[in-house]
């Protein structure tokens, strides 16, 4: 007897727990599904849209980065502009770099925007919008460096070690170019200022990233400068996952109208003073 | 993914989609432009890193655990001169390293050693066994102490009535029997050891998590963290079962 009542309490308790469990899963969150929700206990069409979630490594100066406790920088406040024409809230997730195309194929985020190189890997995994900035490849040596150009970390013989951050296409280039072909290794940073720091500790002997976060590094820190690259100009744009062609054309067309009013490139100007 | 489906035999071809694109997922984390490469050598720094470590670790744990067993068992009853005077230098600067190494992640004990104290070697694997090695020193100086207080306090003054003085005692009969109630912890100390350097990514070190993390950012693709955890699964369940035959063949001395 004793048994049997112990066997209906337990019944009961996992009746009870998965019933609690069946109710917490129709509760909102902001998904970026503009198709209908499959397992919602909600039978109601599709709710609007209210938050526009953002992914990004606020390690980025002046693209993004921390200031006054929030991420802020050009790549924030167009995404705000964004945010603002599509009558959306903008949300900003801070995550590593090699994460947020992953992120953005699962739904977690529903845009990328990171100062994010647009390659034909990355566009078979992912949409782009059209490009808003663009970026060159440099390089940033101690003030009392051998290295000269590019051609001195290329040459025959040569054996450097490159910092770069993880996954960025400064990144791909070393790899590519340097240590594919033996001539060094690469040390693959989870931030720029890391591999900035071990380049002023003298761990590696040059870090390759884009120019506008090199400058912002060199200012920052003493003994540093930057030399020119012959790597190819690249476009910045916002990924979308490949289903998500709604919020693809919603955003890009808000792209363009702010980069046609000069939105963008006032923003751009406030971060980086013309040359 | 289209491109590489033509290329791939028919009998792939018919199969269900979700084994398609595992299959997919596999080409493109681990045989496109040989990305396994990646893992055998992280797993090669993972390995060295994991042995060098427990072997410091160990070392500096009988040193600390030797210190800290000696002065509570001997400090009260010793006079006051310069043996003393030394243990009891020796106990303070254990306790201190005790508290802050235990106190501490060792992620960021790893940052401080590579970024600052360390700053100027190049040698990251040296770093991260240094690292690795001081943080399990702690724990490993604490399991050893353990174990020699376990001994049942009649062996000592056994020893110690046959003529034996303190350090013989400890060396011939103390020792010895500790080791058995010291084993599995250790084992297990161990096993967190070689999982904790999958923290080593912080500061570029390319051990086996780090490598996965680089082929996901080059390949767009999750597939790798399952590879890897697998990986660590192995290696995990090898070692535990060439624990558990030392440990079988140390207690075949009971009844």
């Amino acid at each position: 007897m004793k048994r049997m009542k112990l066997a209906v309490c337990l019944a009961l308790a996992l009746a009870l727990c998965i019933g609690l469990m069946a109710g917490c899963s129709g509760s909102a969150t902001p998904t970026p599904a503009p198709s209908a929700p499959a397992a919602s206990s909600t039978p109601a069409p599709a709710p609007e849209k209210t938050t526009l979630t953002m992914g990004t490594n606020a390690e980025f100066p002046p693209y993004e980065f921390y200031e006054g406790g929030a991420v802020t920088g050009i790549d924030a406040e167009i995404a705000a502009a964004i945010a603002g024409k599509l009558g959306m809230e903008l949300v900003i997730e801070d995550m590593e770099f090699d994460s947020i195309i992953s992120s953005v194929k699962s739904g977690k985020i529903d845009m990328g925007m990171a100062g994010m190189t647009v390659t034909d890997e990355r566009l078979e995994e992912v949409n782009f919008t059209t490009s808003y900035a663009t970026g060159v490849q440099v390089i940033i040596v101690p003030e009392d460096s051998a290295i000269a150009s590019v051609d001195d970390l290329l040459a025959e013989g040569a054996s450097h070690t490159i910092g770069v951050q993880l996954s960025t296409t400064g990144d791909l280039y070393a790899t590519w170019d340097i240590e594919d072909e033996g001539l060094g290794t690469v040390d693959r940073y989870n931030k720029g200022a890391d591999a900035v720091m071990a380049l002023k500790n003298g761990q590696v002997d040059c870090v390759i990233i884009d120019n506008e976060p090199a400058k912002a590094f060199v200012a920052a820190n003493e003994g540093l400068k930057i030399l020119d690259t012959a790597y190819a100009t690249e476009d910045y744009a916002i990924c979308i996952a490949k289903e998500n062609t709604e919020l693809l054309e919603q955003v890009d067309t808000a792209l363009q109208e702010l980069i046609a009013d000069g939105t963008v490139q006032s923003i751009i100007e406030k971060y980086i003073s013309a040359e | 993914m289209e491109a590489w489906l033509e290329t791939a035999p028919l009998w792939l071809q018919n199969m269900p989609a979700w084994v398609v694109k595992f299959c997919h997922d596999f080409y493109k984390s681990f045989l496109y432009d040989d990305r396994y490469r990646y893992i055998i050598k992280g797993l090669g720094n993972t390995l060295t890193i994991t042995f060098l470590a427990l072997l410091l670790g160990v070392a500096l744990g009988i040193v600390v655990a030797l210190i800290r067993v000696s002065w509570d068992k001997n400090a009260p009853a010793m006079r006051w001169g310069p043996g003393k005077v030394l243990l009891l230098l020796a106990n303070a600067l254990s306790k201190i390293y005790l508290t802050v190494i235990r106190g501490t992640p060792v992620v960021v004990q790893i940052m401080i050693l590579y970024f600052i104290i360390l700053a100027a070697t190049k040698n990251k694997i040296l770093v991260a066994v240094i690292s690795f090695g001081i943080n399990s020193g702690a724990y490993v100086a604490e399991i050893i102490r353990g174990g020699i207080m376990a001994v049942d306090s009649g062996q000592s003054e056994a020893g110690r009535s046959l003529g034996f003085n303190y350090v013989q005692t400890m060396g011939h009969i103390i020792l010895p029997q500790s080791f058995k109630a010291v084993l599995p912890a250790l084992c297990n100390e161990f096993i967190v050891l070689l999982k904790e350097t999958a923290v080593a990514g912080y500061v570029s070190i390319q051990d086996l998590t780090r490598a996965g993390n680089i082929i996901r950012g080059v390949s767009y693709v999750d597939l790798p963290l399952w590879g890897i955890a697998v990986i660590y699964l192995i290696i995990v369940m090898f070692f535990t079962w060439l624990m558990g035959r030392l440990e079988r063949r140390l207690r075949s001395s009971e009844r």
